[in-house]
């Protein structure tokens, strides 16, 4: 029983499930990898599989794009239907999340500049090494 | 079954395998430029899968940023330092 | 290390699996996400704002306040980069082994761009004033603006780019365009409305209160499409160069 509705999550929502690989690729890049600018691939894969969390909840089935169509919902029209057009909150939160995102990796890599400019390196062990000396 | 799933769910079959492929191969290649590379590749099916899902100015921004900016960004650093990884 | 770390995401993926059992169905209309306030937004957004796109009415009007502040995020990380990459003199020359070589100059390269940049330009203005009507706004306009310049620099080389737009010409614009967003909040706070409640602008501009909406988003828009275009240039040029603006990629 359980095993059928897990199943069955995996294969019908597969959105949420493509969103939890993502998850977990970019947590194991981030830890693992011993390469800093794999680091922050790894960073990056793990916020855009948010970004896709957050769109996968926004959709609705049958809607359309969140642009209304030309000559409804004003007053002496006929009222929007909310279920006709997709839900515009998760959009605009994750619009500024990618800009954001965008500034943050040129700091991460101006800081991976540096680092290679005093240890000579980006690899992890060998800046802990040469850190000790 | 899902009553509300996507119209176009075979574009999605075909679209999710190949990010999650592009996301293993930006992490496992071992030569940094075209680990960036393929995150760029990565960035914009990333876009296709979001148009597909209508949000189209989130694809619109990750089609400018993502595959656009961001890859420039990281294959500048990449030329910067020393271009094999040990992992 | 490594297999401590596979079991350790294991473990985080089959907690998000066993999470993921409540979640509505995808798709689901009725789900927490989709009822409440975005219900409103969707019926009331074009008849208080005039704008048909509701991804830019959200983003500019009803969370002006939030975007501003993500507009003086991506200008502070611009100021970071700066701080940390930014020299005058290179002393480091020794360390810096693998620099990239230009190899003679890319005659096909430099006429496409010369081709390119201004159609770019063009619809990145485009992107920018009609982002009302169709996907788009100041972010992406911005981006693409940015972009533009970047090509001219890949293209030719940095020093004859940046004889065309100065590096103080791009800081000056990345700080103008927070200062025309927070401006246009102050404004409209000295016309006797709340800070970046478009709505006072109606009676300055001879326009309805409605319409007032839809042109200081306009306005706004600009603002954050300035500050993009400065701070996305200006991390390019600080991360292609190493920090000296000497030579680029």
């Amino acid at each position: 029983m359980y095993m059928e509705s897990l199943i069955s999550f995996i294969v019908t929502e597969y959105n949420y499930s493509a969103a939890l690989i993502l998850i977990m690729i970019g947590m194991y890049g981030m830890i693992a990898k011993n390469n800093l600018l794999k680091k922050v691939i790894g960073m990056s894969i793990f916020q855009s599989a948010i970004i896709l969390f957050y769109i996968s909840i926004g959709y609705k089935g049958g809607a359309s794009i969140p642009i209304i169509k030309h000559g409804s919902g004003m007053a002496d029209h006929a009222a929007i239907d909310p279920t006709l057009y997709v839900n515009p909150l998760p959009h605009v939160l994750m619009l500024t999340a990618i800009v954001v995102g965008v500034a943050t990796l040129g700091v991460a890599l101006a800081i991976l500049q540096k680092i290679y400019r005093v240890h000579g390196t980006i690899e992890e062990d060998e800046i802990l090494e040469s850190l000790k000396e | 079954m899902n009553l509300y799933g996507s119209l176009l769910w075979q574009f999605d079959l075909l679209i999710i395998p190949m990010v999650i492929i592009c996301a293993i191969a930006a992490l496992t290649i071992r030569d940094l430029l075209s680990a960036t590379v393929v995150f760029g590749a990565y960035s914009f099916l990333m876009c296709l899968l979001w148009t597909e899902m209508l949000a189209v100015d989130v694809a619109f921004t990750e089609a400018a940023v993502g595959a656009g900016v961001s890859t420039i960004l990281m294959v500048a650093t990449a030329l910067h330092i020393k271009r094999k990884s040990k992992d | 290390m490594k297999r401590l770390t596979l079991f350790l995401v294991v473990l985080l993926g089959a907690y998000l699996v066993w999470t993921t059992q409540d979640l509505p169905d995808w798709g689901d209309p009725a789900s927490p996400a989709n009822s409440y306030l975005s219900t409103h937004y969707i019926k009331k957004a074009y008849e208080e704002t005039s704008v048909p796109n509701l991804v830019t009415a959200v983003l500019a009007d009803y969370r002006g306040y939030d975007t501003m502040f993500e507009t003086v995020v991506v200008f502070c990380a611009g100021l970071a980069v700066l701080t940390i990459l930014r020299r005058t003199k290179r002393k480091h020359k020794k360390n810096v082994k693998f620099r990239p070589q230009r190899e003679g100059v890319d005659i096909i390269l430099q006429n496409a761009a010369r081709l390119m940049i201004a159609p770019m330009q063009l619809f990145a203005l485009y992107v920018i004033a009609h982002g009302h009507h169709s996907p788009g706004g100041g972010f992406q306009g911005g981006v693409i603006l940015g972009a533009s310049f970047i090509l001219l620099a890949l293209a030719y080389d940095l020093k004859s780019t940046l004889r065309r737009f100065k590096e103080n010409t791009v800081l000056f614009y990345s700080g103008l365009g927070v200062l025309i967003y927070a401006g246009i909040g102050v404004i409209s706070l000295v016309l006797g409305g709340n800070f970046l409640a478009y709505a006072a602008w109606g009676g300055l501009l001879g326009i309805s209160e409605v319409e007032a909406h839809s042109y200081g988003m306009l306005g706004v828009e600009i603002g954050v499409a300035f500050t993009v275009m400065a701070i996305m240039f200006s991390l390019y040029l600080d991360l292609a160069s190493g920090g000296d603006l000497d030579e680029g990629l």
